[in-house]
């Protein structure tokens, strides 16, 4: 029989076992697998013989075979850990200088990176506190208005009582609410202002409230209500609030049935002080309520077993089955569920999809951070290798003697270990030190950050990460002399040597003019919004809800208020100026075309309204009570008049509604009444005095606020003396509208000076080694007849070129990223040419008064002292 | 107490001592199998007998090379007299135990 050769067990698993495997045990053990294949091979053949080898191989990787990972542990023989921490010490004491510059400048970068960390963790847990977190949806609508595909999460009070009837099995709770209100909680002489929700029984086990006293169970009656401890503890003090008897504005009488812990900031429901009981709400509710007056809100949680998704697509027509036929084919309306676990980050909705939301500014900021973090690396890695020559005595020596290389890896390693350790702990002073401006800035509540042992331990982690990564190539490259030429005193580092370090430098200037310019930007935007004309004056105009009780003697009471003296005119509107959002359809006109969904922004008003806020009629006339038919008469702002098509619109007729005909009365110049970024929407005015429960007061210009508001609570509590008198200035409630943006403005203004300190502070290292290196030369330069400017010049040079070139690449990249962000806004600042020089030349002037601090002193130096010295 | 070793760790340093000068590798492994038809992975075989020569209940010695097993030594295993005081120690433990035990009980067939 011709012997076969033998087969051979596979390479990979072998190589694989002899990566792993203590080097001690290797050979024999490799026999007898091998030895053990064979046997296999003949008894269960070669495939199956393979596959169990592999088993085998897998298997042996265990304590006690695989390779152990230090020859010793240095924990328990520590002479050279404690040798490397020894003379790491003394580097550190012997140059104070670039000490301090490496630690600074890593604690800076590390600062950024917590901050930014504690602010993503923030984000990312809001909700979360609610048990039932991946269950909860809200159920929002999505309309086809004006070409346009609208999302909106108002809901109609139907929507709970039609899923109940035909999807109850998809479902475990659910409930109508309101919306958030404000309301007086009263209890006997105490008043105070607290916001909070009517809900339906569902509600409370939902959320899953944490019920410290009385129960939860209860609200489906109407005159029973739930309360925060906080909101306990400032009515009652330390009396038992269960069963006492409160009124929430209203005359009612409830019964506190429960109390509730307080849910944290970061809940979307943190604003619930009270949950009071939806069938009261329900009946303060006008009767004619229905399928088309979405002013509440829908909250579902899911059953155990349902897919969000499959409900989402069940529920679709809803609101399509229910509405008539008419209405609903034309606005196309489909219910969905959108998760509780995107109501924070993803809830930007584009033609009826998500397209993004807070979760960009999660990217942005992480970004951010990590290139700041990037930025300090660098400063380490530069400053490291610049001072390579320093010590490449010391490395020389050392391997002379017989120092391996990945011993010395192991000594630059602790050592950047310790500087990272260092820099880590002044990072968390910093991070204290800074946290209260930065809760301002980021509108955040963090607090006890620190007591978090999660926050510590990848604070470590990332510690010894951040050690690692700067000090890799630093460790590589000096680890990597010739012994015999460092000793000799020639070593190699020219202009070779420093590619590496000018690469990194240009690297930092790019991100640093990068985000300078990123800032600039943001807060142009602003500026460019802010000083948008607004068509009305906001000067001294207050406003401030109003009960029925003041709305039922308005003529009585708005008398009183002219009267008080203070007081320039009153008006009576539905919202606020600032704040036109409600929308109607339904209208009518001639030469409308027939395919347009339409849609206007409708204000509700009494006939002062326009004049108190000083609205400019460009057309026709303003309302009069001299007209009694203005009853039924429609004032329009110039966008209107676009968007109905009329060249002449005074005296045009408008249908609304079945049969209502209303004609045009004026036509009122664009006012800004909405967002300042886009463009004015639609809107039509007309009186109506029912349903108007805002009174705007334009104070006289002459007059002291201070004085004039409280004789002006008088006359509110004249009339309404429960209802604290909680009013607004509109130019202040204006301004609101641009906190998210001056947040991020700030935010990144704050993270620039950051990374500008970082780069500088690297920069000023560099430069005092390159004139440290070069003190002889500098000397001889000197002597021979050099004058100061031209030794700074030699000195600077170099490092401008690289913050010029630095600007060239941050300049289309800014570019590109700017544009974008703008795009976001319809109204938005043009870039400017200007802006990108002008970042470019802060750059070079910041670079260059650092550069120049140090230069100048080396080129002023006299030349004896650099040049008596012999080495 | 002196010996501890497993009942996993007194099959092996059993079969070492019945190999006598045979002990190597995959020869313990054949045998416990057809003795005791008890299947052990290499890896766990390998690791009990690192673990007892560091223990000092065996030693091993490193064999012939051959052409056969790619060319690897075999490495040979003996009992040292510590290991047979423990499998002597482990018995009388047992033995101790099962004189303890009182005859009376049911469901045991004692023989």
């Amino acid at each position: 029989m011709v012997e076969r050769p033998t087969p051979a067990p596979p390479k990979f698993a072998l190589k694989i076992f002899s990566w792993f495997c203590n080097p001690a045990y290797h050979p024999d053990i490799e026999g007898d697998l091998i030895e053990h294949f064979e046997d296999n091979v003949e008894e269960k053949g070669l495939k199956q013989a393979r596959r169990l080898f592999f088993l085998d191989v897998l298997l042996l990787f265990r304590p006690g075979i695989v390779r152990p990972l230090l020859r010793r542990n240095p924990f328990k023989h520590p002479t050279m850990l404690q040798h490397h921490f020894k003379i790491s010490w003394r580097q550190l004491v012997k140059n104070k200088g670039y000490s301090f510059l490496n630690i600074s400048g890593l604690a800076m970068g590390m600062a950024v990176v917590v901050l930014i960390s504690l602010w993503v963790w923030d984000e990312l847990s809001y909700n979360r506190n609610h048990e039932n977190y991946d269950r909860i949806a809200r159920v929002m609508i999505n309309q086809a208005i004006d070409g346009d595909i609208q999302t909106s999460w108002s809901s109609p009070k139907q929507f709970a009582p039609a899923l109940r009837e035909s999807y109850a099995s998809h479902f475990k709770y659910i409930s109508t609410t309101s919306h958030f209100s404000g309301r007086a909680l009263i209890v006997g002489d105490k008043t105070i202002g607290r916001t909070g929700m009517f809900v339906e029984a569902d509600m409370p086990a939902m959320l899953s409230l944490n019920i410290l006293k009385g129960t939860s169970a209860g609200l489906e009656d109407p005159y029973s209500v739930l309360i925060s401890a906080a909101t306990a503890e400032a009515l009652f003090d330390e009396e038992n609030p269960i069963n006492q008897t409160i009124k929430l504005t209203t005359d009612e009488l409830l019964t506190v049935i429960g109390v509730y812990e307080d849910l944290p900031d970061n809940s979307s429901f943190s604003n619930a002080h009270f949950f009071g009981s939806w069938k009261l709400y329900e009946q303060w509710q006008p009767d004619w309520v229905g399928w088309g007056n979405r002013w509440f809100r829908t909250y579902v949680q899911l059953a155990d077993n349902a897919d969000l998704a499959k409900v989402s697509t069940t529920i679709k027509d809803v609101t399509l089955n229910n509405l008539s036929e008419k209405e609903g084919a034309r606005l196309n309306p489909e219910i969905f569920l959108h998760p509780m676990s995107k109501w924070h980050l993803h809830s930007d909705f584009k033609q009826g999809k998500i397209v993004g939301g807070r979760i960009k500014f999660i990217w942005l900021y992480g970004t951010i951070g990590l290139f700041v973090l990037i930025l300090a690396c660098i400063n380490f890695i530069n400053l490291s290798t610049a001072r390579s020559e320093k010590r490449a005595k010391e490395i020389g020596v050392r391997k002379a003697l017989g120092s391996r290389r990945f011993q010395l890896v192991n000594q630059f390693l602790s050592e950047a270990l310790m500087i990272t350790g260092l820099a880590f702990c002044f990072s968390i002073l910093l991070v204290a030190l800074l946290m209260p401006f930065f809760n301002e800035v980021s509108g955040k509540e963090i607090s006890d950050w620190w007591s978090n042992p999660v926050f510590w331990l990848l604070g470590f982690g990332f510690t010894i990460v951040t050690g690692i990564l700067a000090s890799i190539y630093p460790a590589l490259y000096l680890s990597s002399f010739r012994p015999v030429q460092v000793l000799k005193g020639s070593t190699q580092m020219g202009k070779k040597a420093s590619i590496p370090r000018k690469l990194m430098v240009t690297l930092q200037f790019t991100v640093a003019i990068t985000l300078i310019i990123g800032t600039m930007v943001v807060y142009q935007q602003i500026q460019f919004a802010k000083s948008r004309p607004l068509g009305y004056d906001q000067s001294n105009l207050v406003s401030t809800y109003i009960s029925d009780k003041i709305s039922e003697k308005y003529p009585v009471f708005r008398d009183k208020l002219l009267q008080s003296g203070f007081v320039e005119e009153v008006g009576k509107s539905e919202t606020f100026i600032t704040q036109t959002y409600t929308n109607n359809s339904g209208f009518n006109w001639e030469g409308k075309d027939p395919g347009l969904t339409e849609q206007f922004f409708t204000m509700r008003m009494s006939h002062e309204f326009g004049k108190t806020i000083g609205w400019e009629i460009v057309q026709g006339r303003d309302f009069s009570k001299e007209f009694a038919s203005d009853s039924l008469g429609f004032v329009i702002n110039e966008t209107a008049a676009e968007y109905l098509g009329f060249d002449d619109p005074i005296g045009k007729q408008i249908q609304w509604g079945e049969n209502e005909n209303y004609h045009i009365i004026g036509v009122v110049k664009d006012m800004i009444t909405q967002s300042p970024y886009q463009p004015v929407k639609q809107m039509i005015y007309f009186l109506d005095y029912d349903r108007s429960d805002v009174v705007t007061l334009k104070l006289k210009s002459d007059t002291d606020i201070a004085e004039a508001l409280p004789a002006i609570e008088t006359v509110f509590k004249e009339f309404d003396p429960v209802r604290p008198f909680d009013f607004q200035f509109m130019d202040e409630n204006y301004l609101t509208k641009f906190r998210g943006e001056e947040r991020i403005g700030k935010l990144a203004g704050f993270f620039t000076v950051l990374a500008i300190l970082i780069s500088c502070l690297g920069l000023f290292g560099m430069i005092a080694f390159v004139a440290e290196r070069r003190t002889k030369e500098i000397g001889i330069r000197k002597v021979l007849g050099a004058s100061v400017f031209g030794l700074w010049q030699l000195l600077t040079k170099e490092f401008m070129v690289l913050v010029v070139i630095a600007g060239l690449l941050a300049i289309p990249l800014s570019y590109n990223y700017m544009s974008k962000w703008l795009d976001n806004y319809e109204y938005h600042v043009p870039l400017s040419v200007w802006l990108f020089l002008l970042a470019m030349l802060g750059a070079l002037m910041i670079t260059l008064i650092t550069i120049s601090l140090q230069a100048l002193r080396v080129a002023k130096a006299n030349p004896v002292q650099s040049l008596r010295t012999d080495s | 107490m002196k010996y501890r070793i497993g009942e996993f760790e007194e099959i092996v340093l059993l079969t070492v001592g019945i190999l006598e000068d045979e002990a190597y590798g995959v020869n313990i492994k054949n045998d416990i199998k057809d003795r005791l038809d008890r299947k052990v992975s290499v890896g766990a075989l390998q690791a009990a007998l690192r673990r007892m020569e560091k223990k000092g209940y065996l030693t091993s010695q490193q064999g012939e090379t051959s052409s056969k097993r790619g060319g690897r030594p075999k490495l040979y295993f003996r009992l040292t007299a510590l290991g047979h005081n423990a499998l002597v120690f482990s018995r009388e433990t047992r033995n101790r135990l099962w004189d303890a035990m009182p005859p009376s009980l049911p469901h045991l067939k004692l023989s």
